[in-house]
Formats: structure tokens, C-alpha cells, sequence
């Protein structure tokens, strides 16, 4: 056994209202530059929905992830000498036109526009071409189910469970069913990008699991995009480099959570470490059955309590306060302890670690407008049996095809709503509502608290990276930079923003954080001086 | 010896093999960022799916031609027991087939980059430059073959002077009136390829020399900690030593 640390998230997709506000911020954090134009490394689409880009689920296609062969895994598309042979020509490469074409509009005209009869029109312009466009797709053209019979249908799920179930049924869902799934990098165990990269430049890091793109050693194949069955590398085609969701690291690395995180109004993210036994990832991939991969994942995760894990944790070189973070972790709680969460196509085989909470929502909604009382358990548990095609559709995203875990998770998140109804409402809470799905009334309870109450300081538990490693981090460079060395850095010769520039490290961040909360005006230059012992806005 | 032929045969090949490669060892020094194929397929597949495999595999063939061509003796083939006529007829008649695929291919792939508007924006001066460069240097070696061949003119056995000059400059002891020997055709196709190799660094032609050889003997999954000074990272500077 060797135990490693991953940074993990989980979404409450109850509690998601498709506002995008993830995906924006997301946006002005990472690709508000050129040549990512039509990146998003967090987007939200509606389900049923083609999904960004354009039926990305369908691998036959797309060729992503990986597949069992012999009773081994190999990437989908191929194996090392066929995927050399492509580089020339990337067959299974989406092209722009299946994300969209980035546009802006010609805004100069409407004050330039000489007096005429007519009200000037800022037209959209290609930022690809530079010409005139007509749009005709967009990262969430399909949002809220607009273009509907059109376009739903395509949804590469929807066309697969067509296929089991006949066209009426699937109308009716249509009409019965709708949410929003927020995607970013799944950063996994196995992950098929970094596999699939000739130069070796997308790398897993051993401290906390983020997959990054070395943006010096790629060399532009492109493999890493269309390897990724979740398509979440971007090709970035101004600067010829592959670029992908960082979990924020620069933010994660000092205790904070990403800004898809932090912004989201709904406050359903929820961040943590997740211990695993990364010598157990490659038979747990190897699955015979694809629905039993879900329950190999959940056997990759370690108990951060229990001595033996820690004792293995601590050999490994897992710092004391990352493993008191394991032991809090709300993503841990919520994949294995209330087995509520779940991850999103299994089937890629890649262990994605992004895990969502099925909604339940819908299915309250659709209980309710029959007139029946939508909270009580008995309803909700018999509305859940008798919904086949929500809950289908769910496994087919979340446990490739199970319905088992899929009802399982949603009867629990069931009882805690008609649980807590009775509690809330001043009557009897009914212990049995909780015994039904298994669950004790306490725990049931913390997991409304998780889950309803969903405090910031139990939402994310992050813990920073360790200073001692953190010298040897690039942005740290020279160790001169400091107060009375040689390489002293601060104000310029011509103002602040002149000079080098202040490196991105953690005591910078605390530096400018006090100095950004302090009553007292402290000058940038007092600050750079003293880094290393800043405190409480104080110079001494 | 004229002293245009010790500027063409000598100064000029040191210069080349000079420039070529301090200019890649600083290439990769201060540019590991811009080292990439810049690949535009994203915008346009379409010609490129059969224009790129063409021209990429096609120079792969003449880049092997030239290497038995040029680095092997005629004394080696024909102690094998290859004579003349046969090598003669092989070696024109692959480097033709290889070399009409590269043009072709080249050909495909810069209508491409002119006739497709995103393309065709996304193409500095640099390449623009760069491709003037390549394709005459193309169309002059397939010129070599045409005249050397014997289809125009008389066959021209470039083993016995080009070849022999070659390895000289290689050995560091050019005999540069081996090559004011031979014809104005090899000439010209041999000042062509020092000016693009002198090119080469600078240009997006760099890509060739990260072909991803090593993708076969690491294994899948690559973890690196965040500590590591892996490719790319910048080492501390020189300096006084730390006092901590």
C-alpha cells in the first residue's frame, strides 16, 4: 500500500440553478486571453443536453478514455506506436466548430457610424477570423433546454437509453426532468490525458493529485484533448499548447478554495482530501464489469481514521496536518461515509475525481405537481421507483447504468428532507425514516448539516502546502530575494509596478492580505522588506 | 580554389552548422514556451488530415534519402555488391516518389494556410518567411534529381563529388573543390539547405527535433512533485550562498 493525497471536490446538484457564475469567474481567473477564447475550463450544462463541447459523452466518436482489453486497460484510441503515427493528423481531434466559434462585436461602430436613417449595428465579428460571423452555436446554446426537440435529443445518454426504452417514455421525461451539471477537470486517478501525451508534459502531482500541463515541455500533439473522454484539455491555438483546469492550485496551495468554488452562489461545492492506495489504481481499474468500477473507486479510498491508513500515511510522507484534514473532509463524508455522492461516467474508466450528489429536486417537483405531498418518505420513495427514466438517465451519468446506487443516494437524500421536515416543523422526528435508507439519526443529521446548512468552514478543508516544500516551488527563484539580500526585491526605480515582479508564493499572499485588511496604511516596500516575519501589519 | 569557393563549400557550411546549433541549444534554453507545432488543425482538418501525414512522411523518406546518400561511401554499396545502375535507379526513383509526395504535400498544406481565413490569420511573417525557405529548397532538391537523374541531361553520379564534400566539411577537413566540381543544380539545392538550416531555429521547424521518441519507454501515468526542477522549471541563480 502506498498512500497518496487528492485534492477532490464534490457538487450538490440539488442545489444547482445554472446562474454560471462558476463558469464566468472561472473564465476571468484562467482563459480571458487569447487563444482560449472558447475555453471554458468550468462550464454548466442542462441535462438532457448535448454537452459541452457539442455530444462529447460519445466515445465511439470521440474515442476518449480508457477501454479493457485482455483484461487490461488501454486508452481507447489506440495504442503508443498508432497514437506516433497521428501526430501529423489527430483524427479524433474536436475542431473549433464543436466547441463554437469565439466572437466579439464591432462595438466601434455604433459611436463611429456616420449620421444616417439608420441605427448603426454593432455586428458580430470571428475572433478566429476576424470577419463578420453568424452565430450559430456556443458553449451553452442548448442552456435550459432551448432548441429542445431539436437539439435534446442528441444528448448522446438520451440516445443510448432510446435504445432500452421506447421514444413515449423518453417525451415524457423530457418534460419531467431537467437540471444542471457543472463540469470541470476531473483530476483522475487514471488519468487518459496524461497518458496519452507524447513529451510527457501533463503530469499527476504527488502532493495533491492536480493534473497540470507543463506549458514548457508540451509540444503541442494534441493527444491530451481528444484522450480526455470528459474533453477538459482545451488546445489553446494561439500559443500552440495544451491548457486545462488547474483546481486552482495557486489558491489551493495557501488554504483556499478554487474560484468556482468560492463564487458559487449556490454553495454547492464542497472541497477536501481524499487519502487512496495508488498501487491499488491499476487493478481497480480493470474491472470486468463496468458497473462494478464505482464500487472499486470507493474500495480505492482509505479511511483516514483508521490507524492502520495513518500509520502507512505517515510513512508515505503525508504531513500531520494533511492527514487531519483527510479526517475532516466533507468530500470523503459525502462519497463514502453518506455514499451520497456520486462520480460522472465511471465507465472512462479513469477514476475521475469530481463526484456529484444526484438532484433530487426534479423528482420532488414533478411529485408535487400531482397534488401529492412531495416531502413525505413514502411518497418520495414510491415516486422514485416509479420515475424509471430520471433515475436511468442518472446512472447512465453517474454509475454506468446502475440504477442501484443511484436510488440508493437519492432515497437517502429523501429522508433527510422528510426527516427534517418533522424536526422543523416542531413534530416527532421518525427514526425509522433514517433506519430505512440505514442511517442513525445523528448521522442523517450531520449530513443535513453537511449538505443544507453547508457552513463555509465545513465546505472546504484545505490544507495549505507545506512551507518546507514551497521553497523549492519555481515562483520562489532566487533565495536572496529576501530583506538584505543581494536579489532584494520591492518597489522599482520608476514606482510600485516597476522592478521585478513580487513572486506568487504564500508569504507574499499573507503579506498582501494583511496589509490588505490592516487599519493602518503600510507601504508596499515595508512589506517586501520583511516577508518572511510579516505579522499583523507591523514592521518590528 | 577561388575565394567564392572557399566562401560557398567552406565558410558558409561552418557558419550553417554554427548558427544551427547554438541557435537550437538557445532556442531551448530561453524558448522552451514557444517550442510547439503550433498546430492548426483545430481550425481546419479537412486538406490537413491528407496534406499533413503527406508532407510530414514524405520528408521523413527524403530525410533518409539524404542520409544514405550523403553520409554513406560509394566504396560501402559497392563492396554489398550494389552496383552503380541499380543504386543510381533506386536512389531516383524512391527520392522522386518521396519527394513529389513532400511537394505535393507542402503544396496542399500552404494553399490551405492561404485559402482558409483562420488560417491564414493565425500565420506570422516568420512563417511566411520560413515557408519561402522550405518549399524552394524542396523544389530545388527535386530539381537535383530531375537533372542528376538522366531524364534531363546526362546522369550525374553526385556520390563521386557532393557526397565526398559532405562528409569533409563533417570531418572538419573540407575539400571544397569537390563541390565547385559538381553541378550548378546540387549547388544551388545545397545553398538553399544551409540558409533554411540557419533558418531553423528560429522558426516553428524546432518541432522536428522534439519528435516524441521517449513516449515508448516511460510508463502511462507520470507524477511529478511540486517540488521537482523538471523541464521548464527555472533553477535559483547564481549568486552568494544562502545564509538560512
Amino acid at each position: 500500500m502506498k498512500v497518496m493525497a487528492q485534492v477532490a471536490m464534490v457538487m450538490n446538484l440539488d442545489k444547482c440553478i445554472g446562474c454560471h457564475t462558476c463558469s464566468v469567474t472561472c473564465k476571468q481567473a484562467w482563459t480571458n486571453r487569447s487563444g482560449v477564447e472558447y475555453a471554458w475550463f468550468n462550464n454548466v450544462e442542462t441535462r438532457p443536453g448535448q454537452g459541452y463541447p457539442r455530444t462529447y459523452e460519445d466515445q465511439e466518436k470521440w474515442q476518449g478514455g480508457w477501454v479493457l482489453k485482455n483484461g487490461k486497460v488501454r486508452l481507447r484510441s489506440g495504442g503508443r506506436l498508432k497514437r506516433l503515427l497521428q501526430i501529423f493528423s489527430n483524427p479524433n481531434l474536436p475542431g473549433l466548430k464543436d466547441y463554437y466559434e469565439p466572437w466579439t462585436y464591432d462595438y466601434d461602430t455604433l459611436i463611429s457610424a456616420p449620421l444616417g436613417d439608420h441605427t448603426p449595428v454593432a455586428r458580430p465579428k470571428s475572433l478566429i477570423t476576424g470577419k463578420n460571423m453568424k452565430i450559430e452555436w456556443s458553449s451553452n446554446w442548448d442552456d435550459d433546454l432551448a432548441g429542445g426537440p431539436e437539439l435534446a435529443p442528441k444528448d448522446p445518454i438520451l440516445v443510448k437509453i432510446k435504445d432500452q426504452v421506447s421514444d413515449r417514455v423518453k417525451l415524457e421525461f423530457e418534460q419531467a426532468f431537467m437540471f444542471y451539471l457543472p463540469r470541470i477537470c476531473e483530476h483522475c486517478l487514471n488519468p487518459s490525458c496524461v497518458a496519452a501525451c507524447p513529451s510527457g508534459a501533463m503530469y499527476k502531482r504527488s502532493e495533491d493529485g492536480i493534473v497540470l500541463v507543463d506549458q514548457d515541455a508540451c509540444r503541442g500533439w494534441r493527444m491530451c484533448v481528444s484522450n480526455c473522454p470528459y474533453k477538459k484539455v482545451y488546445f489553446n491555438h494561439n500559443t500552440g499548447k495544451a491548457e486545462k483546469c488547474t483546481m486552482c492550485y495557486p489558491r489551493i496551495e495557501v488554504g483556499l478554495p478554487t474560484v468556482c468554488s468560492e463564487t458559487c452562489v449556490g454553495r454547492l461545492r464542497y472541497l477536501g482530501i481524499i487519502l487512496y492506495d495508488v498501487d491499488a489504481v491499476s487493478a481497480a481499474v480493470s474491472q470486468e464489469n463496468e458497473q462494478d468500477l464505482l464500487e472499486a473507486q470507493l474500495d480505492l479510498m482509505l479511511d483516514p481514521s483508521d490507524p492502520e491508513v495513518i500509520a502507512a500515511a505517515i510513512r508515505d510522507g503525508i504531513p500531520a496536518d494533511w492527514l487531519e484534514a483527510a479526517a475532516k473532509s466533507p468530500v470523503y463524508k459525502l462519497i463514502k461515509k453518506y455514499r451520497v455522492a456520486l462520480p460522472l461516467h465511471p465507465e472512462y474508466r479513469t477514476m475521475p475525481m469530481v463526484w456529484y450528489v444526484p438532484p433530487l429536486s426534479p423528482i420532488v417537483d414533478s411529485l408535487r405537481e400531482t397534488g401529492n405531498d412531495a416531502e413525505d418518505s413514502k411518497n418520495l420513495f414510491g415516486a422514485l421507483n416509479s420515475l424509471r427514466i430520471p433515475v436511468e438517465y442518472l446512472a447512465e451519468l453517474f454509475t454506468a447504468g446502475d440504477t442501484e446506487p443511484v436510488l440508493r443516494s437519492l432515497k437517502t437524500l429523501a429522508a433527510m428532507r422528510s426527516y427534517m421536515r418533522d424536526v422543523n416543523l416542531g413534530q416527532d422526528p421518525k427514526p425509522e425514516i433514517p433506519a430505512s435508507v440505514g442511517m442513525s439519526e445523528e448521522t442523517l443529521y450531520e449530513m443535513y448539516r453537511l449538505l443544507a446548512i453547508a457552513k463555509y468552514e465545513d465546505r472546504y478543508v484545505i490544507p495549505k502546502a507545506h512551507a518546507e516544500s514551497a521553497q523549492n516551488l519555481e515562483e520562489m527563484g532566487c533565495s536572496l530575494d529576501v530583506a538584505g539580500g543581494p536579489g532584494q526585491f520591492g518597489q522599482g526605480p520608476f514606482g510600485e509596478s516597476s522592478g521585478r515582479p513580487i513572486p506568487v508564493a504564500i508569504e507574499t499572499f499573507h503579506g498582501l492580505k494583511d496589509r490588505q485588511t490592516s487599519e493602518v496604511l503600510i507601504p508596499l516596500s515595508a512589506m517586501t522588506m520583511n516577508l518572511k516575519s510579516w505579522s499583523n501589519g507591523s514592521n518590528d | 580554389m577561388t575565394s567564392r569557393e572557399i566562401l560557398l563549400w567552406v565558410a558558409l557550411p561552418y557558419f550553417t552548422i554554427a548558427t544551427f546549433t547554438t541557435g537550437l541549444w538557445w532556442r531551448y534554453r530561453y524558448d522552451k514556451f514557444g517550442w510547439t507545432t503550433r498546430s492548426s488543425q483545430v481550425y481546419e482538418v479537412n486538406i490537413l488530415r491528407v496534406a499533413s501525414p503527406l508532407f510530414h512522411l514524405g520528408m521523413l523518406a527524403v530525410v533518409g534519402g539524404h542520409v544514405l546518400g550523403l553520409l554513406i561511401p560509394e566504396t560501402w554499396t559497392h563492396a554489398l555488391g550494389i552496383s552503380e545502375g541499380t543504386y543510381h535507379l533506386v536512389a531516383v526513383s524512391l527520392g522522386a516518389l518521396s519527394g513529389l509526395g513532400t511537394l505535393l504535400g507542402i503544396s496542399l498544406l500552404v494553399y490551405r494556410r492561404r485559402m482558409t481565413q483562420s488560417v491564414f490569420v493565425a500565420t506570422t511573417k516568420n512563417d511566411k518567411l520560413m515557408y519561402v525557405f522550405l518549399l524552394s529548397t524542396i523544389v530545388l532538391g527535386l530539381a537535383t534529381t530531375l537533372v542528376g537523374s538522366g531524364i534531363v541531361g546526362d546522369a550525374y553520379n553526385y556520390r563521386e563529388t557532393v557526397s565526398p564534400w559532405f562528409r569533409s566539411i563533417l570531418l572538419f577537413n573540407p575539400k571544397p573543390e569537390l563541390m565547385a566540381a559538381s553541378l550548378p543544380s546540387f549547388q544551388i539545392h545545397a545553398v538553399a539547405g544551409m540558409l533554411l538550416f540557419m533558418l531553423w531555429p528560429f522558426t516553428r521547424l524546432v518541432h522536428a527535433f522534439s519528435a516524441p521518441i521517449m513516449y515508448f519507454f516511460r510508463p502511462y501515468i507520470v507524477y511529478r512533485s511540486r517540488g521537482d526542477h523538471a523541464s521548464g522549471s527555472r533553477k535559483p541563480r547564481r549568486g552568494w550562498n544562502s545564509f538560512t
